[in-house]
């Protein structure tokens, strides 16, 4: 199974990376949040899969999943969503200032001041 | 919900709405979310759960109100300033790991007993619990803050 | 926890307290609710003496962090006493008049807030035996001193001299960490007793020196000795009794208890000897004889502060010397003697003086020394004080600055007995050097009392001045009665304070049984400087107008002022000028540069190193995860090419969802079950802003194949996919997972090892987690609360910075 995540992950990662290249900020906010997604996976995977069960504390389990890839991606998802939160927050404020969510429109001159 | 999708554009969708049933099934359902939100974050230490599940869950238990009815009325069934709520939580969190200076042990060290209660058996007590309701409560405020936020931005 | 620890934090609690009354105090001025903490602390602190100079060790040790070596360990000797007596006594009496000098419709509560939190700090600084823990407080007192120094924010010289003097500070303060990594390197430890203990080791490294100049700066910086100095006189835009506490009688001295502590472990060294000595007295020189031209009172004061500050300092690097030829040498000890015994008199005077000239400023409205004159007879008790204290500045008879200013000059003409380096030929320097800087200190106190009390009533300022009320005389009144028994008395502090800090500097328990005198003979050379420097001062200061104009030669380019504005605005310049070579505000081009060096990067590793596959321990597939892959893959293609922004929403909730799926069937629960919730209210807020953005159009257009876009994006695929099998065939090490997995009951009596690691084995992640979180909704709540005013351009950014403060 885990040569097929690692490749779903590359693949999530690939795409997220070509939604981000775009130039509509919903888009790239599509890539940001599919890029965290194919992240965790990879991550997950790292920690090898399926080698034990869930893990929460049995007396009759031998051997466990391991947990530490799985709680640092738990803040990871968290964190992600804190992330999309924000930048989705930044387009809405960005169209009611500069009336467009087309990065390539809002540049400005950068020698204006 | 309704009004959402309308006003970005949805009509269709915006049709097949039924208000009443909406209100009515999110009103029963909601306090289905709330109650498993905190079971999942009481038991979050000794089965899958805890602060940022029982946090998110708790949020969704009110998006749910506000997509059935509107942000004042939400506001009037439970006036929380989130605000207020994300500081509590950032005082807890804060707060809870300098206790343990108090114990004499270091940084961080969360302390446990358990206590023997007639009928409820045993019982553990544990700082770590403190500790989570500070994760609750921040991840909770931190959502509803920004939902209402964008909720009260005008089209 | 013990007392001292209590003591040291019992500021910070009462800060939350003031704080939190804030809605309940609004009859009763604040600072009555402060004033019982720096008193109760101060009579802690008095009720040590004894057990101090019994030679009893205080030590008491409270683990915070120990694995990185940082501990909360408390070490009272002579000399940290002296410094914690000292910063709760003039807090005390700081607050006390504060209250006179604030009044009601100021925001007290961030003041004392700002306060409470400075002496919790300072306590920190000089009680701690840490240097990590000493840094985190001295890093603290910057940060209270910057508060305070803004406290008036409105006004854009508070926020300049505030700046000044954070980037100066902060910045010694982090080179200063630099050299306590240093002697950690050298020595292995955190505790500065432990330090003293391996003198031996610190003595044959080669990163000694390293170590000595790192600290010094951090030091020279806080102390504000020359050539940085020149953020003190701006910082006297704070209110006056912050700059009576902070930056006269308190945090500006933290340099120097930097400098004591340190002297058993570095006086070997000939660099600090030389470093400190010449870095004093030559800011004594510079800075008393730059305070004679100011104008405003309280530049003055800055400037003595200063010269004052180099005068302790550079006795403190003779110290040294005594400490380097052995202790038995009477000469230094007499040195250190006397710089303990200014320090206490610094304190005493100079706090004194601010406060005074803080009445001057709130009674008259001006502190302006063109504006000033003939105040005697309105203000008669103020104008004693001020007598009293500028001449104890002065040096004069019979005043506490008198006994130990005429001890700093013996010293100074005592180095020709040293039997160090060149230091003996070079003598004659020494004692020029002082002198030169009292003359000017005593003419800076004569101008300082005779323009502003002597002399014609102006009728020049801005209010009608008059007596202040007695909340505000108490305060400087006890440090003036201070002045005149000190300086009769000295011998009741020589043994209980100043003998047990001397000790400290020395590392020695031998007992000094130091005995303070007035009058030592015809034959004393000190006796004829004191004589020297008061007739030539005063011929000075009756010819000053004939001379006055060489300070005019001081041309304004050669300052150093001129040098750190200079810097600011070039690094601010350079940095942009940088930034416009590489960011032309195209994103996708700095995303693809991103992008692409990551994939050349990657590929060339590989190429260089190899690399080795090896997926023999794959785990077996399974239909069900085989199909929530498929529908994975499917949305993701639906994403990529769909026009409608709406269906590609959904599609991307569909992933979220597949992926909780997949972690459910991964064996982790809790990561399926934070994947549900979260998505659905991600989905939340894109439908919300969907909502309120219009722009559907834009999005439509914008899905179109683009290829070297698409190339890039295959190549991170790749890469990543390359990189994954790679890490995931090549373990080097075992997984540290087995420690929580074996720990999780006994150690944090848990079940559920992924929420034990969290709120427990790495709960500190979890806090600073939180932390963004909270970060996270307040920002999108300044950004929605936050409106640019987009018609006025131009000159719109204090507007900004108004307009976000709502």
């Amino acid at each position: 199974m885990e040569l097929i995540t690692i490749i779903l992950a590359g693949i999530l990662m690939g795409a997220a990376a070509y939604l981000m290249l775009s130039k509509n900020l919903i888009r790239i906010i599509f890539g940001t949040a599919i890029f965290s997604h194919g992240v965790h996976l990879m991550f997950l995977t790292m920690g090898e899969l399926k080698r034990g069960a869930v893990p929460v504390l049995d007396e009759n389990v031998e051997a466990y999943a391991d947990p530490l890839p799985q709680a640092l991606i738990l803040t990871a998802i968290v964190i992600a969503f804190a992330l999309t939160a924000i930048i989705l927050v930044l387009a809405l404020r960005i169209y009611k200032e500069l009336g467009t969510n087309d990065i390539e429109k809002m540049k400005g001159d950068p020698y204006a001041d | 919900m309704k009004s959402t999708l309308m006003r970005a554009g949805y009509k269709k969708v915006s049709r097949q709405m039924n208000d009443v049933f909406l209100q009515f099934a999110s009103k029963v359902i909601f306090f289905l979310i709330v109650m498993f939100a905190f079971n999942l974050f009481f038991a979050g230490h000794y089965t899958p759960g805890g602060g940022f599940v029982g946090g998110l869950l708790g949020a969704s238990a009110v998006v749910l109100l506000l997509i059935a009815f509107d942000r004042k009325t939400v506001h009037k069934m439970m006036p929380i300033d989130y605000r207020f709520m994300i500081t509590l939580g950032l005082v807890f969190a804060g707060v809870v790991p300098t206790l343990s200076f108090l114990f004499g042990t270091p940084f961080f060290q969360h302390q446990f007993t358990y206590v023997e209660v007639p009928i409820l058996q045993e019982l553990s007590l544990h700082t770590a619990v403190l500790f989570d309701i500070g994760v609750f409560l921040t991840v909770m405020g931190a959502c509803l803050l920004i939902i209402t936020l964008v909720a009260e931005e005008k089209a | 926890m013990t007392l001292i620890h209590l003591a040291i934090l019992l500021p910070i609690i009462a800060a939350v307290i003031v704080g939190l009354s804030k809605k309940y105090s609004k009859r009763i001025h604040t600072g009555w609710l402060v004033l019982p903490v720096p008193l109760l602390i101060v009579i802690y602190f008095l009720t040590l003496i004894p057990d101090v100079n019994r030679h009893d060790v205080l030590y008491h040790s409270m683990n915070v962090m120990p694995n990185i070596g940082l501990n909360f360990d408390v070490y009272v000797d002579g000399l940290g006493l002296l410094f914690a007596i000292l910063i709760s006594g003039i807090g005390a009496l700081v607050v006390l008049y504060s209250i006179g000098y604030l009044s009601h419709r100021e925001d007290l509560t961030s003041f004392y807030i700002y306060l409470l939190i400075f002496m919790t700090a300072m306590l920190g600084v000089v009680l701690n035996d840490n240097v990590l823990g000493l840094y985190l407080f001295w890093e603290l007192t910057s940060i209270s001193s910057f508060l305070l120094i803004a406290f008036w924010y409105n006004r854009e010289r508070s926020l300049y001299g505030a700046t000044k003097s954070m980037l100066i500070t902060m910045g010694g303060g982090f080179l200063m960490l630099g050299g306590f990594l240093s002697l950690y390197l050298i020595t292995g430890s955190f505790s500065i007793r432990e330090m003293i203990a391996q003198v031996d080791l610190i003595q044959a490294s080669e990163l000694a020196p390293i170590a000595i100049v790192l600290i010094l700066l951090g030091a020279f910086t806080k102390s504000a000795q020359f050539p940085f100095y020149i953020w003190l006189p701006d910082a006297m835009e704070a209110p006056t009794p912050v700059s009576a506490y902070l930056h006269s009688a308190t945090m500006v001295k933290a340099g120097l208890y930097l400098v004591a502590r340190f002297t058993p472990i570095f006086a070997f060294s000939e660099l600090w000897v030389w470093l400190i000595l010449l870095t004093g007295l030559i800011t004594l020189a510079w800075a008393s004889f730059n305070a004679v031209k100011q104008d405003d009172l309280k530049a003055m004061l800055a400037f003595s502060t200063v010269s004052q500050l180099g005068l302790i300092m550079s006795l403190l690097g003779l110290g040294a010397l005594g400490v380097h030829t052995g202790a038995a040498e009477e000469l230094f000890t007499v040195a250190i003697v006397a710089a303990v015994f200014h320090l206490i008199n610094h304190a005493t005077f100079k706090g004194a003086l601010f406060m005074l000239v803080g009445i001057i400023d709130h009674e008259s409205g001006t502190r302006s020394l063109k504006r000033l004159g003939g105040l005697m007879t309105i203000m008669p008790i103020t104008g004693t004080m001020t007598a009293i204290t500028a001449a104890s500045m002065a040096g004069l008879p019979p005043f506490n600055g008198f006994l130990s200013k005429e001890m700093f000059l013996e010293v100074m003409v005592n180095i020709r007995h040293a039997d160090f380096s060149f230091l003996s030929d070079v003598s004659i320097l020494f004692p020029i050097l002082a002198v030169f800087g009292s003359i000017f200190t005593f003419i800076y106190s004569v101008i300082l009392f005779k323009e502003v009390f002597l002399g014609k009533e102006t009728e020049d300022t801005p209010k009608t001045p008059h007596e202040a009320p007695w909340l505000m005389l108490a305060s400087p009144l006890i440090l003036s009665l201070l002045v005149i028994v000190f300086g009769l008395f000295p011998n009741i502090l020589s043994q209980t304070i100043i003998d047990p800090a001397a000790m400290g500097i020395l590392g020695t328990t031998t007992a000094l049984d130091t005995q303070i005198y007035h009058w030592h003979g015809f034959d004393s050379p000190a006796l004829w400087l004191t004589v020297f420097i008061i007739v030539s001062g005063t011929l000075l200061y009756m010819t000053r107008h004939h001379w006055m104009f060489i300070y005019e030669y001081h041309k304004e380019h050669f300052t150093l002022n001129y040098l750190y504005d200079r810097g600011l605005v070039y690094s601010r310049i350079s940095s942009k000028q940088l930034n416009d070579k590489f960011v032309n505000g195209n994103v996708s081009h700095y995303l693809a540069y991103v992008l692409g060096f990551f994939v050349i990067v990657s590929i060339y590793t590989f190429i260089v190193n190899g690399m080795a596959i090896d997926i023999r321990t794959a785990s077996p597939i399974t239909l069900q995860e085989m199909i929530v892959v498929t529908i994975i893959l499917i949305a993701l293609a639906g994403i990529l090419v769909v026009k409608s922004r709406m269906v590609a929403l959904i599609l991307l909730g569909s992933i979220g969802f597949s992926m909780a799926l997949l972690f459910v069937m991964f064996r982790s629960a809790d990561l399926g079950l934070t994947q549900l919730a979260i998505e659905t209210v991600t989905t939340t807020i894109f439908l919300l802003v969907f909502s309120k953005l219009p722009d559907k159009e834009s999005y439509k257009y914008s899905v179109k194949l683009n290829i070297p876009h698409l190339i890039i994006s295959v190549g991170v695929a790749l890469t990543a996919i390359i990189i994954g099998y790679s890490a995931y065939s090549n373990r080097l090490f075992d997984p540290i997972s087995q420690f929580h997995i074996d720990n999780v009951y006994d150690l944090a009596a848990g079940g559920n090892m992924v929420n034990v690691i969290l709120v427990d084995f790495r709960g500190f992640d979890t806090l600073f987690e939180t932390l963004v979180f909270a970060i996270a909704g307040l920002g999108v709540y300044s950004m929605m609360r936050l409106r640019l005013n987009t018609k006025k351009e131009g000159d719109d950014h204090e507007e900004h910075i108004d307009e976000s403060r709502l």
